[in-house]
Parts: C-alpha cells; structure tokens; sequence
C-alpha cells in the first residue's frame, strides 16, 4: 500500500529517556519499601548486633569489648532465670495451645449446629490486646478478690488459689492467659486443616473398617502435619516475643519470677542503662526466633516455586 | 521486504537458550502459524513480537522499522490471549474500548467503533454484561473484538482456541478465517494443534526446542517435510515411518522392507527415486502418509508409481468416513487410510496400494530428510 | 439434615455427641468468661467487688467507672483518665494502616507483576523482616526517631508502624496479585495502559477482599501494639495500650478495678468490633499470616 510507504520511519529506534524511565518505574517504585526494610530490619540488627560488643551503658558508644557483655550476660541468673522461664512458658504454651486447638477443631468439624456462634467465640480473645488480656486475668487470678475469693465464697473456705503471688506459680498463670488468648486460633488453623481433608480418604477408611479414634489416629492427624508445621511456628514465635502479657500481668514479677528475655532485655537497656547487656540479649532472642522461621520459610518459599510454576 | 521480518532472533532466560536464531518473514496480510510440541518457544516468540518479552539478539521489524525497543503499546499491535484475558471489573463494551481508551479516542469515537465491532461479531447484546456472565464462546468473541477495535497492523493469537470445546473450536475457527479473509490484516498465530495450523495458515512455521524446523506454506509443510520431526507432527494420523533398505538396480530404485515370517516388501521409488540410488544399500526411513497406502480400488489414478502389494491385516478401525486398516511392516504399525466400504476383516491377506509419489525418505541417524 | 455444613465421614452415637456439646459449651464459657467478669465488674460499685462476689451481677449498677476511666482516672501523673490517648491511638492507626495498606499493594504489584532479577530476595527480606523479634530495633529506633526529631511524637510512631507493617502488607498482597492472571496485565499493557493505570484500572477494582483483609489486619496488629508505644511515646502520643497498663499497674492509692475493667473494654472495643463486623476477613488475615497463601 502506498500510504505505508509515506510515512517515515526511522530503520533504528533508541528508547527515549521516557521509556527508559518507564522501565525502571517498578524498581523506582518499590525502592522506598525496600530500602526501609533494609535500614530499619537489618541495618538496626547490625547496629544492635555491633552494640553487643561494645561497653554502651546509657547511651550507646563504641568501645569495643569483644564478648564481655555475652559473658556477662550468661553470668547473670535473671538471663538464666528468663531462659528458665521461657522453656516452661514456651513449652507449656505451645503443647497446651496445639492439644486444645486441636481438640476443638475436631469436636467442632463434627457437623455440630451452633458452629457458627462457637467458633467467633473460641476466636475472639486473638483480637484483643495482650494488655487487655493481661488485666482481665490479673485480677481475675488475684487472690484477693478472684478466684481464690469467688471459690471461697461458695463455701470451700480454705480453698487456696495464689499462683499469681506465687514465685514458683506465676509463670504458669502466664501461660493460662496466653493460652485463653491464642488457642482459639490454633483452633481456626486446624479447622481449615481439617476442612481442606477430601472426604472420600474418611470414607475409604471407613469402609476398610477404621473405628472413629483409629480415623483420627491414622488417617487425619498424619494428614494434618502442615497445620501442626505451621501452628508450631507461629506459637514458637509469639512465645520468644511475648512481652505485652507479662508486663500486664506480672510485670515479670513477683520479684523477677517472670522474667522473660523480652522483659530482661527492655529492663537492661532502658531501665538499667546496660545497654550493651540488652543488645546482646536482643541478638540471642533473634537468633531463637531465626533458627525456627529462616527453616520454614525457606521451605515455604522453595515449596511455593515448584508447585506455582 | 516482507511486512513482519524477524531476523536471527534469540532469546536467553539466564544461561538457557530458548529461541536459537530464528529467521521468518511474513508478507502482508499473511496467516503465519507457529506450530511446535508446548515448550518449543512459540509462544516466546509471540511475547516477542508483542513486546512482552525482551530480545536477546537480533531483531524484529515491523515494515521495515525495528520495533525491538518499542513497549507493547506502540507497535501497533494487538493480541488475544489463550485465557482470554477480559478485565473482570469492565463490562464487555469496557473492554473493547479500553484500548482505545489509553490511546486518548473521545467517548463519542470509542462507542461508534465498539459498535461497529460488535456488530460485525454479533456481540451487540452483550456490551453491558460483564466477563464472567458470558460463555466461554462469547468471551472468545469479546477478546477478539477487543482486538479488532484498533484495527492494527498485526494481530497476534496465543492458542485462543484452546480453551473451547471441540465443535466450538471447528466454528470459532471457521470464524477467524472468515475474518482473515474480510479484513487481510497480518496475523501471526500461536497453536499446538496441527489441524488448526493447516487449516488457517498461509504460512508455517514449525517449531521445536527453540529452533525453526521448518518454513513453508502448508502444502510444502505436509507434503514436502524437511525432517522426520515435522513428517511426524504434522497430520493425523501421523506419518507411518519404516525402517526400510534401498536397492538399486541400474534406473530401478526401490526400498525392501521386512515383514513377519514373508519376504522383504519390496516398494519402487517414485519421487526422488535418483536421490535415492545414491543411497544404495543403506538403512533409510521410509515416510508415507495414511491416506497415500490405500485399497486398490481407492487408489488415486493420476499418480505414476503406485504399488500393489498383499498384506496381513492387523486391526480394522471404522472411522466413519474412511477405514483405517493397521498391518505390520518393518517392525512397524503401518496405517492405512481405505475406503469407509472397503471389505476388509482382521487377519485376511489384503491388496494395499502404495502411492509412492507421495513417499519421502530420512536418514535414519540425521533424521533429515535426503529424498 | 438441613445444616449445611460440610460433610463430614465420622458417624456419632447419641451419648458421644452430648459429650461433645458439653465440652464445647465447657470450653466457650472458658473463653467468655474473662470478658463477663470484665463486663460485670466494669459497673459495680468498688465494695461489690472486694466483697468477692466478682462472678455476680451488679447489685447496684452504676456507671461511674466508665466515666472515670474516660475522663478523671490518674494516669501517670496527670487525671486526665483514657481520653486523650485513646485519641492518639486513633491518630496513629490511622495514618500507619493507610500508608502501609497502599504501600503493601503497590510492592505486591511490582513484586507479581513486574518482576526484575532479584525479585525473589527482595520479597524473602521483606518477608524475614515480619518475625524478627523487635527487640533487636529498639535501641537503633530510639537514637534514630531522636535525630530526625520525631521521638515522643505520633508521626514518629506511624513511622515505626509503617516500617515494621509493610513486610505483612506486602506478603499479603503478593500472595493475592500472584493468583491474579498475568495475561490482563499483558492485555492493558498491549491496549496502552502504563504501570499505574493498569494498577489502578485492572488490579485495584479487584482487590476488594484482599485491602480488607489487609485493613483489619494492620488496624489490629497497630492498635494493639504496646512495646513501640511504651519505647516511644511519651504523654502526647501514647497509645492506649500503654495508658491502660499505667493506669492497672500504677502502685499508688487504691486499686479502683472496676474502672481498670471499664479501661481494659475501652481498649479493646475497637478491635473488637471490627472483629464482629469482619470476622471472616479477620480470620483471613490470622490464617495469611500464619501460612502462606
């Protein structure tokens, strides 16, 4: 056609510093959110982790110490008392946590009427502030005027309940509390497990015979290993990081018989001016917490790109 | 200079080579159809001409202006994707405007041409509905509106029929030729489905590992296979290949194949047949399509070497309109296209007639094609 | 049955599903039981509760404790009750859950839709950055909100919350874009649209569900936050979190627990609401969180 051929056309075409820019507009773009994470997470985890080696009381500053303030901090029995505590907590926390959600989840996926109605129930103290949740059972568990006195009223009248003035009991009242918190959610993660189950596996059992225990035993809670993946890492995690609840409900005392790292190390740095101490206590809660979520989410991520594409 | 040339084209994702230098000139209103087994690069090569995807090396021109820098918008261009690709949140006339849309066209200019699009594909009642109250057939309708509103110089198809059901897809295709033939505009083709790439093509190129087998209109592509790859991919039932020996005697040129408990079937070379005296002696790969080995009656009369020969008959498969009849030669299943009324029953002796006009020879070891 | 809920294989006798109802019903007054007493409490007089009777209904109902709470309880030093920090918790939820919601889109778009070599170790990093213990910023954050003169100050603290949220808000998103067809994206890109209208016009319409949960996510996760705003802010910007816990925990004078209840409800409506408005997208989000999507 002779119209084509009028129009003029360069043989080679550079792109235009628009087009070039266009190019670069995704990168531009994310710049800002990537550029933040890497200041604000791992720049600050490399300033914290140099400031672990150095004598920063009050303020930081940079003598180098080497590994004094590790070896001071190991030297210390609050560090040991709030790792102590963290074994017990955790421990008991996600043990507790996974039988109750679980069982839940299995009683609920029963065909129960009012499922509806129970399960926002079991769910709603995760939408709470441990704050929150730390008030309500701090008085709730007060001798004073909790439960101890409620029981009493009823006419047990020796009946003792003081675990939350208890050196040696406190740690498991935070560990009823954190539990009320956050095994409804436990709960909702197995349900979703449960529900994502193909029916015609349970049946096949079924007719092979399986009594309803044998179905659970055999059958579902082996299918169920993601869910008990995942709950175990979100629960390790919230534990290693619990701070709110203690500071409400204890205030990591009595004493310092609930003392946490968390605790421990917002007390050393910004209430008894050991800086250096509390940054080394910082880097070995990361290192907890790294050594359970770099695992899994390298497995999700590696999961993720061979099953996608 | 051809309308769409594109010119030692390679594209690397990191260290692999999918695309290893591929040269294809379309003219203009040209049917080029890539053709090849999924993972050929076809649809690479599709991205490339669209602009989705970067270009290694090499070059590709659109009437003879290098457009590998262009972004997609500004070549002029437009596509119909395999799924479609309708925007979920814009109804139908939404869609078909959008392009238009980005492009600056007023409101008054974009209804007039979204208009005159759906009536040409019989979509005018649809304009308001949204994507996902249409059919599959309907939405096949509105992503090629969608593309015919622009009118551009080159239409690209990625697979866009496949995602139809069977009769569907005879229709929808019908379709697209019909369009092809009203409008003449260059279209560049993606499919792995052999029938839809002759069927459509006035040009194909068959693909495979990310290099060009083939180029040729679909005549030369079926009858005139340059290798055993396109012999095999291309018709179906595919190509019978048989291990086959050459004998040459003076002028006489012929192949001998080996049978079960028989003597060696002995063919005559029609075409080719003085190519193939240079290979005397050697193991060769006879290649013969189904409907060139017939029953005797059904033979077709204007050819010039057409051989007779009984054979053992294996299985019988009616098919409708033809009957496919399956003996073993060289160690090989050979089908046989016959008449649907050809008496033929398994385990009989048979006349079959070998059409050797139509046979072709490969090497064995090369696989291409030597006569 | 007419329920419809899922089918389930497992047949039940008639005494084994009373069990099971009575251990649900067990189990749902274990988890509404805290809230009662909260409740209850939260309208007594003072002596209703020291006399023990924290499981009753309020003899003499009153709601003193709530206003008190509201506007006259001491909270450190001044009797200003929760008022004004329940505003600055407003002030900075807002602004933290706006800004990381849509920066959480557009990264989800870039890292889906516009890949680049890298990609992947960019959303890994940013993905990383959701579980570190915050702990490890703390030191650093305080000395950088001091140079840049935000400490003490709410925008210091949307800052902060923006930062730390935007890793969840982009897991989000990208695992929502990253089931949104490329195709469309390809299409707009051959009809002419840029990179924003094909975010604006192709992407967000669609993103209804996913800016939900999104919200309802960073607005609990923010609100609820109290170790950003005991570290760093001060009478003017501290959240609500942090006034409650100084108004429980304060050592001096009489221990008012009703209006400790009424405080501890204030603080926790909000989310609450949003948790029986939304439930389901709440949910969502938890479960997003947890594993990926």
């Amino acid at each position: 056609m002779s119209i084509t051929q009028t129009e003029t056309v360069p043989i080679v075409t550079t792109a235009t510093a628009r087009e070039r820019l266009q190019g670069w507009l995704p990168r531009l773009v994310l710049a800002p959110s990537f550029a933040a994470v890497l200041l604000f997470v791992y720049g600050f985890i490399l300033f914290t982790f140099y400031l672990s080696f150095t004598n920063s009381k009050i303020l930081p500053n940079f003598t180098f110490v080497g590994l004094q303030n590790y070896e001071k901090l190991f030297a210390a029995p609050n560090w040991w008392t709030a790792l102590s505590n963290l074994a017990i907590f955790g421990g008991l926390y996600i043990v507790i946590c996974t039988i109750v959600g679980l069982g839940l989840a299995i009683l609920l996926d029963q065909k129960i009427r009012g499922e509806g109605l129970l399960r926002p129930i079991y769910l709603y103290p995760m939408a709470l502030s441990f704050i929150v949740t730390g008030t309500a059972w701090k008085w709730f568990l007060d001798p004073g005027i909790g439960v101890e006195t409620i029981v009493r009223s009823w006419g047990f009248e020796t009946f003792t309940f003081d675990w939350i003035k208890n050196n040696d009991m406190a740690i498991y009242t935070v560990v009823i509390a954190a539990v009320w918190q956050s095994s409804g959610f436990v709960m909702a993660m197995f349900l979703a497990g449960l529900r994502g189950i193909d029916n015609e596996i349970l049946k096949a059992a079924q007719i092979d015979g399986a009594s309803n225990f044998q179905l659970y035993r055999r059958i579902v809670i082996p299918l169920l290993k993601p869910a008990f993946l995942s709950a175990f890492v979100v629960l390790a995690h919230l534990a290693i990081k619990s701070y709110d609840l203690v500071v409400a409900l204890t205030n990591g005392g009595p004493g310092r018989a609930t003392e946490l790292p968390a605790t421990f190390m917002y007390s050393y740095t910004f209430t008894r001016n050991q800086m250096g101490i509390g940054a080394s206590s910082a880097v070995i809660m990361l290192v907890m917490i790294a050594s359970v979520i770099v695992p899994y989410i390298y497995a999700e991520v590696k999961g993720g790109q061979s099953n996608g594409r | 200079m051809a309308f769409l040339e594109i010119d030692s084209l390679i594209k690397r994702f990191g260290p692999v080579e999918v695309l290893k230098g591929i040269n294809l000139q379309v003219e203009e209103g040209g049917f080029l159809v890539l053709v090849g087994p999924s993972g050929c690069g076809k649809s690479t090569l599709l991205s490339m001409i669209a602009g989705l995807d970067t270009i290694s090396e090499g070059e590709i021109r659109i009437k003879g202006k290098r457009v590998n820098e262009l972004p997609p918008s500004q070549r002029d261009i437009a596509m119909v994707f395999q799924s479609y690709a309708l925007y979920p949140n814009m109804t139908v006339g939404g869609n078909i405007a959008f392009g238009l849309e980005m492009r600056g066209v007023d409101k008054a200019e974009r209804d007039k041409a979204v208009a005159r699009v759906a009536d040409m594909l019989q979509i005018g009642h649809l304009l308001n509905r949204k994507p996902s109250q249409l059919s599959g057939g309907q939405r096949q309708r509105v992503a090629m509106g969608r593309a015919l509103v622009r009118d551009p110089q080159v239409f690209l198809f990625d697979e866009p029929l496949s995602n139809l059901d069977a009769k569907l897809r005879v229709d929808m295709r019908t379709e697209i030729k019909r369009l092809h033939q009203k409008m003449g505009t260059t279209i560049v083709y993606v499919t792995h489905d052999q029938i839809e790439a002759m069927t459509l093509a006035t040009q194909i190129a068959v693909l495979k590992d990310g290099v060009l087998q083939q180029f040729g209109t679909p005549a030369e592509i079926y009858n005139d296979p340059v290798n055993v790859f396109v012999a095999d991919f291309m018709g179906s039932p595919a190509m019978n290949l048989v291990p086959a020996r050459v004998t040459a005697n003076g002028s006489a040129v012929a192949v001998a194949l080996k049978r079960d408990n028989e003597p060696d079937l002995l063919l005559e070379a029609g075409r080719g047949a003085a190519s193939l005296a240079r290979h005397d002696g050697r193991e060769i790969l006879l290649g013969i399509r189904p409907e060139a080995i017939t029953d005797t009656d059904g033979a077709d009369r204007t050819a010039r070497t057409v051989v007779h020969a009984g054979c053992h008959v294996d299985v019988v498969e009616p098919a409708g309109s033809d009957t496919f009849v399956v003996t073993r030669l060289g160690a090989r299943e050979v089908i046989a296209r016959m008449r649907s009324d050809a008496r033929v029953r398994p385990g009989e002796r048979v006349d079959f007639a070998f059409n050797m006009d139509k046979a072709v020879f490969f090497d064995p070891a090369t696989q291409a094609r030597v006569a | 049955m007419a329920v419809s809920s899922p089918d389930t294989a497992v047949r039940t006798g008639r005494v084994t599903r009373a069990l099971i109802y009575a251990l649900l019903i067990v189990f749902a007054v274990y988890y509404l039981l805290p809230f009662y007493v909260m409740v209850v409490n939260s309208f007594k007089p003072l002596d209703e509760i020291r006399g023990g009777a924290m499981l009753a209904l309020p003899k003499l109902f009153t709601v003193e404790p709530w206003l008190t709470a509201w506007n006259s309880a001491q909270i450190g030093v001044s009797p200003t009750g929760l008022s004004p920090y329940f505003i600055n918790s407003i002030l900075m939820v807002v602004p933290a859950v706006a800004l990381s919601t849509v920066f959480g889109a557009i990264n989800g778009y870039v890292l889906t839709k516009w890949r680049f070599p890298g990609h992947d170790i960019v959303f890994g990093m940013m993905l990383l950055a959701c579980f570190i213990p915050f702990q490890i910023v703390l030191i650093p954050m305080a000395r950088i909100l001091g140079l840049v003169g935000l400490a003490g100050s709410t925008p210091g603290l949307v800052m902060v919350h923006v930062v730390y949220g935007i890793g969840f808000t982009t897991l989000f998103f990208r695992n929502y874009y990253e089931a949104f067809p490329t195709e469309l994206v390809k299409a707009a890109q051959i009809d002419g649209a840029s990179f924003w209208q094909i975010f604006f016009r192709i992407l967000l319409p669609s993103s209804g569900p996913i800016i939900v949960v999104t919200v309802i996510w960073q607005f609990t996760n923010v609100w609820n936050d109290f170790l950003f705003g005991a570290s760093f802010g001060d009478f003017d910007s501290m959240p609500m979190t942090v006034a409650l816990n100084n108004l429980v925990s304060s050592s001096t004078g009489v221990k008012e627990y009703n209006v400790h209840f009424a405080g501890a409800i204030m603080a926790a409506l909000p989310t609450l609401v949003v948790y029986i408005v939304s439930g389901r997208y709440f949910v969502r989000g938890l479960m997003a969180g947890a594993v990926k999507g």
